[in-house]
């Protein structure tokens, strides 16, 4: 007997929308999975997004749930309040890597360390996205953006900063894992890594945070297939996928 | 509750406690400590939460998001912290979040000092953060008042979905006087429900609170829905007079300066001076209609800070050409006595 699959939009996905973002970019497909856990974990009726700053600012046009708005960096800060007030619900952060690495460093380590029962999803693409492509604190060694013209010096800049290493060397956080969504194989395990961590803030277990190695074909002057090529062969041996952290 | 001797800051947090306020988020800074070290010891025994931030710039984010659930939320500060917090108070004003904030104030600008001083009104009036947004301003002269008002001031918060700013020198909030702190039950605060982070199964939409618009119509359109809420708050205008009846002198000053303003007045007019006072509650609304009408019968019009001079603009606007407007101020954690007050008038006779 022959099986029928239907394919079709996750139901917390908004009625009729297309979004904003450029051709090939990893955050219409973080957005989907994101979309399928609410809906595989039926928790739409009870979750708060907190909407970012950058390119991600408007994606409550396109996950349909309650929203704040988070100035920039603030989001943890903003998700704490939100669930102490209200720890029945559902909170996640959806910060990329200016916003959470940089001008955000504070509150998302002290969130962390809080143990704050929450969940981030940290898009990291190694450059400022909406602002035109400016170095962020992921921004690789040598690689072009338009505030390291001649790429970037670690001399000058520093080294690229890894998030998910920093926070696990916390004790209390939950769940670190940082996975990329470059290849069909490897959606798959972001989308499961994405579904733990909600489900470790839905059973109470702490703080979970997953970072999503993604890409900018825009900012980064390439071809979408060529920037996840990038993200594959650039990215990941500096910043290497994987488990950092589990409660378990 | 029978009158208890309780200093300025306890006497605020307790006010708030029963004025059912269960979360606080806030950071130490001098001269305010003793609200976020009461609260952490009362709110988690009343099913609330403390949490101690690891910045302003984060608690007032924290409390950002505890006010958009529509609960009620209040921190706590002093000047240097509060500019740290302007940035969370324009985006709360933005998103039409409910908040209470108070700011003990300190001598500035800068680290300043940590003695009292009102440097910080024209922050709390005219903006601190970005953009056009206005706080409901309260001035406590009293630790009683500064009871009563903090209960009011969740009551507006709500009603408005506006932050609310009690504005205390640091005497209010380091002295001691009897209070009566009752429990505050908020009557006739509209439901919460509608636009309250949340609720989405209790309502048919969900709610998204937002400053951003990138389409200028739709922003402008938000500004000018902003301004209208500000006209309806002008009705909340709260001040209070003193021996104006008769008032040929008119004094006007707010918190703790307008208490030693009051005795200046009572040696003046056993002098046969006719002098009177008023003393603005709201520094926003700001009762300039009142101070109109007074200035017109007035022959001078004596503005006194502990500042340089800044309410001194609210009232010059509000006087216009009608009477001559002084000053006098004393800053840097130094209050004008009730002698300089009153030689400062005479000058003026």
């Amino acid at each position: 007997m022959k099986e029928t699959r239907i394919y079709e939009r996750p139901k917390a996905w908004m009625k009729d929308v297309h979004t904003h973002y450029c051709p090939g970019c990893g955050h219409g497909i973080t957005h989907r999975l994101l979309c399928e856990v609410i809906d595989e974990l039926e928790i739409q009726d009870k979750t708060i997004g907190i909407a970012p700053v950058g390119c991600a600012a408007m994606m409550y046009d396109y996950v349909d749930t309650d929203y704040c708005e988070a100035a920039h960096g603030r989001a943890p800060a903003l998700a704490t309040g939100l669930k102490r007030t209200r720890p029945d619900r559902v909170v996640f952060t959806y910060q990329g890597d200016g916003d959470l690495a940089s001008i955000g460093m504070a509150e998302i380590v002290h969130a962390a360390n809080r143990g704050e029962k929450f969940t981030t999803i940290f898009i990291n693409n190694a450059i400022y996205g909406m602002t035109g492509g400016q170095m962020a604190p992921t921004t690789l060694i040598g690689q072009k953006a338009t505030t390291c013209p001649n790429g970037r010096d670690p001399e000058l800049a520093g080294y690229p900063m890894r998030m998910c290493e920093l926070l696990s060397t916390l004790e209390t956080p939950a769940y670190i894992e940082r996975v990329t969504v470059a290849e069909p194989k490897y959606v798959i395990a972001a989308k499961k890594a994405i579904k733990k961590a909600f489900q470790y803030q839905i059973e109470g277990k702490g703080y979970s945070f997953v970072e999503v190695l993604s890409n900018c074909p825009t900012n980064w002057g390439m071809q979408p297939v060529q920037s996840f090529k990038w993200t594959l062969e650039t990215m990941v041996p500096y910043y290497p996928l994987g488990v950092y952290k589990d409660f378990e | 509750m029978a009158r208890v001797l309780m200093k300025g800051t306890e006497a605020i947090a307790e006010a708030a406690v029963q004025a059912g306020c269960k979360y606080f988020f806030g950071y130490p800074i001098t001269p305010q400590n003793e609200i976020p070290e009461y609260m952490s010891a009362r709110l988690p025994a009343i099913g609330g939460a403390y949490v101690q931030a690891e910045s302003e710039v984060a608690a007032i984010n924290m409390v950002m998001g505890g006010g958009a659930t529509g609960t009620k939320i209040m921190t706590t500060s002093s000047s240097p912290g509060i500019s740290l917090m302007s940035e969370g108070l324009s985006y709360i004003a933005g998103c039409e979040i409910p908040a209470v904030v108070v700011n003990v104030m300190r001598g500035g600008p800068g680290l300043g000092g940590i003695l009292p001083a009102q440097g910080d009104y024209f922050q709390a009036t005219k903006g601190g953060g970005n953009g056009d947004y206005r706080l409901l301003v309260l001035a406590p002269s009293t630790l009683q008042e500064a009871v009563d008002l903090t209960q009011l001031a969740f009551d507006l918060a709500l009603t408005y979905r506006n932050p609310v700013m009690i504005l205390a020198d640091g005497f209010m909030g380091q002295m001691m006087e009897a209070v009566e702190i009752s429990e505050h039950k908020s009557e006739g605060i509209p439901d919460v429900t509608p636009w309250a982070l949340g609720n989405k199964d209790k309502r048919e939409k969900r709610s998204v609170l937002r400053s951003l618009y990138l389409d200028p119509e739709k922003l402008e359109k938000h500004n000018m829905d902003l301004k209208a809420k500000y006209d309806a708050m002008q009705k909340e205008v709260r001040f209070e007079e003193y021996c104006t009846e008769d008032a040929e002198y008119l004094i006007a000053a707010f918190g703790t300066t307008a208490r030693i303003a009051r005795s200046a007045i009572a040696n003046l007019r056993d002098e046969g001076v006719k002098v009177g006072m008023i003393r603005p509650v709201t520094l926003y609304p700001f009762p300039k209609e009142r101070i109109r009408q007074l200035s017109e019968k007035a022959r001078h019009v004596l503005v006194v800070e502990m500042n340089t001079g800044q309410m001194l603009e609210d009232v010059q606007a509000a006087v216009c050409d009608r009477a001559p407007v002084s000053f006098y101020g004393r800053c840097g954690g130094i209050s004008p006595s009730v002698k300089e007050i009153e030689e400062k008038l005479r000058e003026l006779l």
